[in-house]
């Protein structure tokens, strides 16, 4: 996983609330075998009209966001299926940061597996960062280590987060890497359950 | 004297499952994990990524399934015509043959969608902890068995470690008691309890089903009706074992033999809810009240009795549920206040790991035998299709006949897959096409872009076929 330290980068208003997983990445996008690849997809029907052309009152869209790294979104983001090409075709397209006053649960999780931020605010603040970002200077920072958020008019808001969760980001440590620390447990129940339910092995 | 409470069912098989803790969470044991070709891929690069072989390829099954299409599958995957689709059926059978799992791929009579194989093949067992990258994992609770979806990267840490990480849920109990009028069954009972709780009722919580209904209900039901417990948002649906279970799974290919059987019983006999037991929540249902039931909107909570009428978006409470009733009405194109009698079907699908096993394909190949010998069959401007779950199950149908029912009345009798439960595959509906479906989700485009889907039970699905509208079974009985 990639790890997050802190990010200065351009960001977009996206003032929907509700975005599903489906309009993050709709199922045509689902058969890729990689987890690159996606960011053609990233909300296809909100950019690409019937005609495959883009929308042009899209925010991703418009030049002056191009190359945004930082979504500021309505409330309840991500919710719907548990797809994880969801925040895979978010980081393809070099958005590391998501800021919402809400997001779905499997969505969160989904998140921290894959070094994207999901940073949840109050809602005036969301409000002022979505107004600022409507403005001439988009880019805000957002920093992990002091779990705050600068706007590009230099206010400071401060976010929550698990604080394993934190560690975890910061150093960029994948679940299976701590998870392996602990082999030898997994090795000890695996011969105890060898032992008890011997019809489990070698199938 | 103090003695420690009971434990739910679901304690039980949490407790013989954790391997460790750390961070607050546990480090759960797996023991089987069923895997397909369109949650995978990325698992399996991350793997070879880092050098990770896959811990216990022996308790791991691969199916294709939710990409196939239901015809030609004798080709293998040259009967795939989508070329993304095909690479990815290509990509599982290379990933399986380098790390060493066993796969049934396409054209194989043990294909099918993964949560009608796991059981068919017996390796779906009671006491286990079972996952999947597909949500309705929760299927194999029926069999007592904690089971339940999971995302990308949980496959590649369950392939990499044979554990999850989990934090426990809550204990929820739904009793359904009594016995239901004829022509109600699972699926009913499903749609009722969600109708009851909610999309969201289940939330943080494992379900039990409990009581005589239950009880009463055979394998292939507390299938479906634990398959749709994720409808209500459950983590997973559990059944405890019993007679009929370890009957169902006894000389299946992956069943206990010999002096292990006798072993294994006594190990799936531990696996109950005490007497003195203590859920966060309980609800009571009774069977008897429980009429044949049908989906209206583009959620599995907006259900309706085939009696019913289609509700008026003012009738609910909040305004953001009159207001999302009012786009799923606008959305099916229905009216507030009709007889849902009155929605006229132009495809009827029946499949789906739902509602696709044989005894599925019995209930509604009698309906439409029942109406042949009336002389009837599928309306004529109707699309109807059979999706038998597996291979096997195919051809178990054909040697009972089924197939020939069905085809006599107008029916397609398809090949394996998950077809249009998520038309992943050609098998899709098109923008306003209203359909009869046996599958599990009703969202908005979920069946093809702007296809209408109600959820009903296979006997419900063939006499919509046979009346060309939605009807009510008890009038083919
Ligand atoms: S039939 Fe539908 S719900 Fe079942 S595994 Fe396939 S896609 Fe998922």
């Amino acid at each position: 996983m990639d790890a997050f330290t802190r990010l200065d980068a351009k960001s977009a208003p996206l003032p929907l609330a509700n975005i599903d997983t489906d309009q993050i990445i709709p199922k045509q996008f689902l058969k890729i075998i990689d987890r690159k690849g996606l960011a053609k997809g990233l909300f296809f029907d909100l950019r690409f009209d019937e005609d495959g052309k883009e929308r042009p009152d899209f925010v991703l869209n418009q030049p002056a966001y191009k190359g945004a790294g930082v979504l500021i979104a309505g409330d309840n983001f991500g919710c719907g299926s548990s797809r994880e090409h969801a925040p895979w075709a978010l980081m393809d397209f070099g958005i590391r940061s998501v800021i919402s006053t809400s997001f779905a649960d499997i969505f969160y999780n989904n998140c921290f597996q894959n070094g994207l931020l999901p940073v949840v605010l109050k809602a005036e603040e969301v409000a002022q960062l979505m107004d600022e970002a409507r403005g001439g200077n988009h880019v805000v920072s957002v920093d992990l280590e002091t779990q705050t958020v600068t706007s590009p008019s230099g206010k400071v808001f401060h976010f929550q987060i698990d604080p394993q969760r934190k560690q975890k980001m910061l150093k960029g440590l994948d679940a299976i890497g701590e998870t392996l620390i602990k082999v030898d447990s997994i090795d000890t129940y695996e011969m105890k359950r060898a032992l008890a339910q011997p019809w489990l092995e070698g199938a | 004297m103090h003695r420690m409470p009971g434990k739910t069912l679901y304690d039980k098989i949490w407790d013989a499952h954790v391997v460790d803790t750390q961070d607050g969470e546990a480090i759960l044991y797996i023991d089987l994990h069923l895997i397909h070709e369109v949650t995978t891929p990325q698992a399996f690069a991350g793997l070879r990524a880092n050098g990770r072989p896959v811990r216990r390829p022996d308790r791991t099954l691969a199916v294709a399934d939710h990409n196939v299409p239901t015809e030609g599958q004798g080709l293998g995957v040259d009967a795939v015509a989508d070329e993304e689709a095909r690479l990815q059926l290509q990509t599982l059978g290379k990933n399986v043959a380098e790390y060493g799992i066993e796969f049934f791929p396409m054209g194989d009579i043990r294909n099918g969608i993964v949560h009608v194989v796991g059981p068919e093949q017996g390796r779906t067992q009671p006491g286990m902890t079972i996952v999947c990258g597909d949500s309705h994992t929760s299927t194999h609770g029926a069999f007592g068995a904690l089971a339940h979806g999971i995302g990308t990267s949980e496959v590649e840490h369950v392939l990499a470690t044979q554990t999850l990480r989990q934090k426990k849920a809550k204990n929820f109990r739904v009793r359904i008691e009594g016995q239901p009028a004829p022509g109600v069954g699972a699926k009913d009972f499903a749609l009722a309890v969600i109708g009851e709780i909610g999309t969201a009722g289940g939330t943080g919580s494992v379900i039990e089903f409990a009581g005589s209904a239950i009880r009463d209900l055979s394998m292939e039901g507390r299938m479906t009706l634990c398959n749709l417990t994720i409808e209500g948002g459950a983590k997973a649906g559990l059944v405890a074992p019993d007679q009929k279970t370890f009957d169902y799974i006894m000389g299946r290919p992956a069943a206990p033999k010999g002096g292990a059987w006798e072993m294994a019983l006594s190990h799936w006999k531990t696996f109950f809810t005490d007497e003195d037991a203590v859920f966060d929540r309980e609800i009571v249902l009774d069977a008897a009240k429980i009429a044949p039931t049908v989906t209206w909107g583009t959620s599995p909570e907006d259900v309706v009795a085939v009696t019913g009428n289609v509700p008026s978006p003012d009738s609910f409470e909040t305004p953001d549920k009159r207001a999302s009733a009012a786009r799923a009405l606008e959305y099916m194109g229905l009216t507030a206040g009709q007889p849902i009698t009155e929605a006229k079907v132009d495809v009827v699908f029946i499949g789906s790991c739902t509602n696709s096993r044989i005894e599925d394909l019995r209930a509604a190949a009698q309906i439409a035998q029942t109406a042949f010998l009336n002389g009837r069959l599928v309306a004529p401007h109707v699309r109807a299709m059979v999706v038998p779950g597996s291979g096997l199950v195919r051809a178990q149908a054909e040697d009972e006949g089924l197939d020939a029912i069905f085809k006599a009345s107008g029916f397609e009798w398809r090949e394996p897959g998950c077809s249009m439960c998520l038309a992943m595959n050609p098998d899709k509906l098109s923008d306003g096409q209203r359909c009869a479906s046996t599958s599990n989700r009703n969202f908005e485009g979920r069946q093809g872009r702007g296809g209408r889907t109600h959820l009903m039970s296979p006997a419900m699905a063939a006499a919509a076929a046979i009346a060309g509208h939605i009807a009510d079974v008890r009038d083919f009985l």
